[in-house]
């Protein structure tokens, strides 16, 4: 039975987080994530989960006491933003080399400094190399859906790797939306049981975990790792579909909005991509040929899927909500350049750096990445490298 | 509690030989000392260190227990996550049987950058034990001074110059802070009295909730002696109130070891290559006087806190 | 994932298991210290009260104990560092330290 609530982003985590019921969760809060410790808190208090809450001192012991609940053989959890992911990064790379499946709410929020609370998506790519699978949410409804479908993904036999669920800061976290819950009986059953081949609470086989690996084997471990990272692309789409059969919602590992004869497009990950819809439609009815590419699943990137969405588009703007000081676009311009390096032809595409520390993005400034498109497609000149809404 | 080495002899050993650690090294003989106190089987967590990189060389492993390695600063919290899982799948019925949980870390992962972990992990009530052997440098990296090092000695952050007698600073009282947690168990031992860190090892896995015991571990490397006496000079350091043997039970301060003389710290210095400058120089044996003060300031207060005067 | 308890040098990837995760609890014993050492520790049975002191204290788990006695030193590991030799209790020692021929 679904039921049609109204939610903010962190209360549809929460709420995925309660259906979930974890055995272990270890967080810390920080701002906006906030809410889904408290919230999570209240269930705990309140007998509605069975999950052991350890209120841990850090982000740092957050993730390294999720680590030890995983490699446990529990099902863990952690929630985090921004400054504690940059403080958990080190932990991170260790939670994805011991293939552990923890799932991760992240609400991204722009890392210091100077501080700054508000969305950007710069703390989800400094954890890119992490070995972590990224899914990423446009609004409340497909944060919830993805954290669920995370557990299916993190836990499959093919890949047990760690993922992380992003959603954007306030924009979302804090923003009231009408979305479906499932109940919690479908959901229960959707998840199942968590199964560890290995794990330290198995008196009759022990194990060593985290050895000290030199030049003979870490190579291997790293190849092994980088396997399950690929074959994840396949489980991922799989699950997504029984979902799809399941709720109705449907989900691969990038959605095409108006794709089918766009000439010019957007590439762009989280909230946007809602305001750039809205646009698009405006757009339309103007006789603009504009779509949208929106990844849902950052790593491992699903290179295939963009170049076949825009090998027939003539001009491409990809939207990064964050500077990576390569002086060359952000990282995922770079990963949809490099995308599209294969196709027979190539649309031309330029970069735009947008919406740092939570800078408003508008349905005008979506419009004004097309009209560049547009100028670009007449054969104007438009820089490739762009920052845009930044007063300069 | 009684220690009878018989008895201890016929269980399974839990770390087998076949590591790595220099000959004569201190901290595995505290780790089979410790572990075979327990009757139940165990989860062991270790901080990075000479104890992990040594025992865990891949494909091998001297553990013969659960083993977890995280990282250099969370082995507290890591060990605080498996006991955590324990208790959810235990109280959901998912899980049979018992175990103890057990973090080693050295003075690096311990006293300094795995310090915060530490402190949280106790503050948190976890039932663990926490267990430090204490060689007061960063030994695995190449002996640099760590909080723990003691006044005067040469490390390689530290080392003795023409403008240097050595580390500056004085040791920071670990044990006192632990015991300032307010948790159920906290004592100090040392890997010459093989009794006492038993039992008090054995009076640790009975009490449920955490608990902290902090172990001086000599290293022949770090400290430059001959490893035959591993023993007798961690007694001496024992006898000279450097390392006083002790235990906090729910906040009460008892003494576990009475020494019968008091030799001055010059006899246990004068055999670690780490202190050599320090008698070659009238500013060297000023810094002797100073280590021998500390000393006997701290020992004449842990007698006040102990009921001794 | 494959289990194959004991890994080969030259192992592959798909064939180890994965994480580096050892599944031979306490095989390090396979792996000889025992030529590290300088100095060889004999036992001399006739002088030993079987106290298990340096059972105890043997950093390597060297010391062979049979039914609560001592019943030799696995040369195969002992690193030779002397410290049974050395905690020893009899007034002769029960264990002596010799250079290797
Ligand atoms: S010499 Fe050292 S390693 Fe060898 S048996 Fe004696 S104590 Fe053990
Ligand atoms: S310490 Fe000496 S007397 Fe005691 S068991 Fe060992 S060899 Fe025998």
């Amino acid at each position: 039975m679904k039921v049609r609530k109204a939610l903010t982003g962190n209360e549809a985590m929460a709420e995925a987080m309660r259906q979930i019921n974890p055995d272990v969760i270890a967080a810390y809060p920080i701002t906006p994530q906030t809410e889904i410790v408290q919230l999570f808190s209240n269930f705990v208090a309140d007998g509605k989960v069975d999950t052991e809450f350890v209120t841990v001192e850090s982000e740092h012991s957050a993730m390294s006491a999720t680590i030890g609940a995983s490699a446990a053989g529990s099902r863990a959890m952690t929630a985090t933003s921004s400054q504690g992911m940059a403080y958990m990064w080190e932990v991170l790379y260790i939670a994805a080399s011991m293939r552990l499946p923890i799932v991760m709410p992240l609400v991204n929020r722009a890392l210091s400094g100077p501080i700054n609370i508000h969305c950007d998506h710069s703390d989800a790519y400094g954890a890119r190399d992490s070995g972590w699978i990224q899914l990423w949410a446009e609004n409340a409804q497909e944060a919830y859906d993805n954290l669920i479908q995370a557990v299916r993904i993190a836990e499959h036999s093919e890949v047990t790797l760690p993922v992380m669920v992003n959603m954007d800061g306030f924009i979302i976290s804090h923003g009231l939306e009408i979305m479906e819950a499932e109940d919690d009986d479908t959901i229960r059953n959707f998840i199942g049981v968590r199964k560890p081949v290995y794990h330290l609470l198995n008196e009759k086989e022990p194990i060593t975990m985290g050895p000290l690996d030199l030049q003979d084997f870490y190579f291997e471990h790293k190849k092994q790792q980088a396997d399950a990272m690929a074959r994840s692309a396949d489980v991922i789409r799989e699950i997504s579909k029984e979902w799809k059969d399941l709720t109705g919602r449907s989900y691969d590992m990038l959605e095409e909005y108006r794709m089918e004869d766009a000439e010019i497009a957007i590439v762009a990950l989280g909230s946007t991509c809602g305001t750039a819809k809205v646009a698009i439609d405006q757009l339309r009815e103007q006789g603009v040929k504009a779509g949208l590419v929106k990844i849902r699943v950052f790593r491992p990137f699903p290179k295939e899927e963009i170049a076949k969405a825009l090998a027939h588009t003539k001009a491409v703007a990809v939207m990064d909500r964050a500077e990576s000081f390569a002086d060359f676009g952000g990282p995922l311009f770079r990963d949809v350049r490099a995308s599209l390096y294969e196709c027979d032809s190539r649309p031309k595409t330029i970069s735009y750096i947008y919406g740092l520390g939570g800078r408003d993005v508008t349905l005008d400034t979506i419009t004004q990445v097309y009209a560049d498109l547009q100028r670009l497609v007449k054969g104007e000149q438009v820089p490739m490298l762009n920052h845009l809404g930044v007063r300069d | 509690m009684a220690v009878n080495l018989k008895q201890l002899s016929q269980k399974e050993t839990r770390l087998t030989g076949g590591h790595r650690a220099c000959a004569g090294c201190a901290a595995p003989i505290i780790v089979r000392q410790i572990l075979m106190a327990s009757d139940k089987p165990v989860v062991v967590g270790s901080a990075t260190g000479c104890l992990e990189v040594t025992t865990t060389v891949y494909p091998y492993t001297a553990w013969n227990v659960n083993f977890i390695h995280n990282a250099f600063e969370n082995a507290a919290a890591t060990i605080s996550g498996v006991e955590a899982a324990f208790n959810s799948l235990k109280r959901q019925g998912k899980l049979e049987g018992d175990f103890n949980f057990v973090a080693f870390g050295g003075d690096g992962g311990t006293y300094d950058i795995g310090f915060q972990s530490l402190s949280g992990a106790m503050e948190r009530g976890h039932d663990m034990l926490y267990v430090c052997y204490d060689n007061g440098a960063y030994m695995n990296t190449g002996i640099q001074r760590s909080s723990a090092t003691p006044h005067g000695a040469n490390t390689s952050t530290t080392p003795a110059g023409k403008e240097s007698t050595g580390k500056k600073e004085y040791r920071k009282d670990l044990t006192q802070i632990m015991a300032a947690h307010n948790i159920p168990y906290v004592a100090q031992a040392s890997v010459s009295n093989h009794r006492d860190l038993i039992a008090k090892a054995q009076k640790a896995f009975s009490i449920k909730g955490p608990k902290f015991l902090n172990v001086l571990s000599p290293c022949r490397l770090g400290w430059a002696y001959d490893p035959e006496i591993t023993v007798p000079l961690a007694q001496q350091m024992v006898d000279s109130c450097f390392w006083p043997l002790f235990e906090v039970v729910d906040g009460e301060w008892k003494l576990t070891y009475k020494p019968k003389n008091k030799p001055n710290i010059e006899e246990w210095m004068k055999k670690q290559g780490r202190f050599k400058h320090l008698f070659r120089s009238d500013e060297g044996k000023q810094v002797i006087a100073e280590a021998q003060a500390d000393v006997d300031a701290r020992w004449e207060q842990l007698l006040a806190r102990c009921g001794e005067k | 994932m494959a289990d194959n308890k004991k890994i080969k040098p030259n192992a592959t990837a798909k064939e180890i298991p994965m994480a580096g995760i050892i599944t031979t609890p306490g095989n390090a014993k396979e792996f000889k210290t025992g030529d590290w050492k300088t100095r060889v520790p004999v036992h001399i049975e006739e002088n030993c009260i079987n106290c298990l002191i340096c059972w105890v204290y043997c950093p390597d788990n060297a010391i062979e104990v049979k039914d609560g006695k001592m019943v030799g030193i696995n040369l195969d590991i002992c690193k030779g560092c002397g410290i049974c030799h050395n905690v020893c209790p009899t007034k002769i020692k029960s264990i002596v330290m010799k250079n290797p021929d």
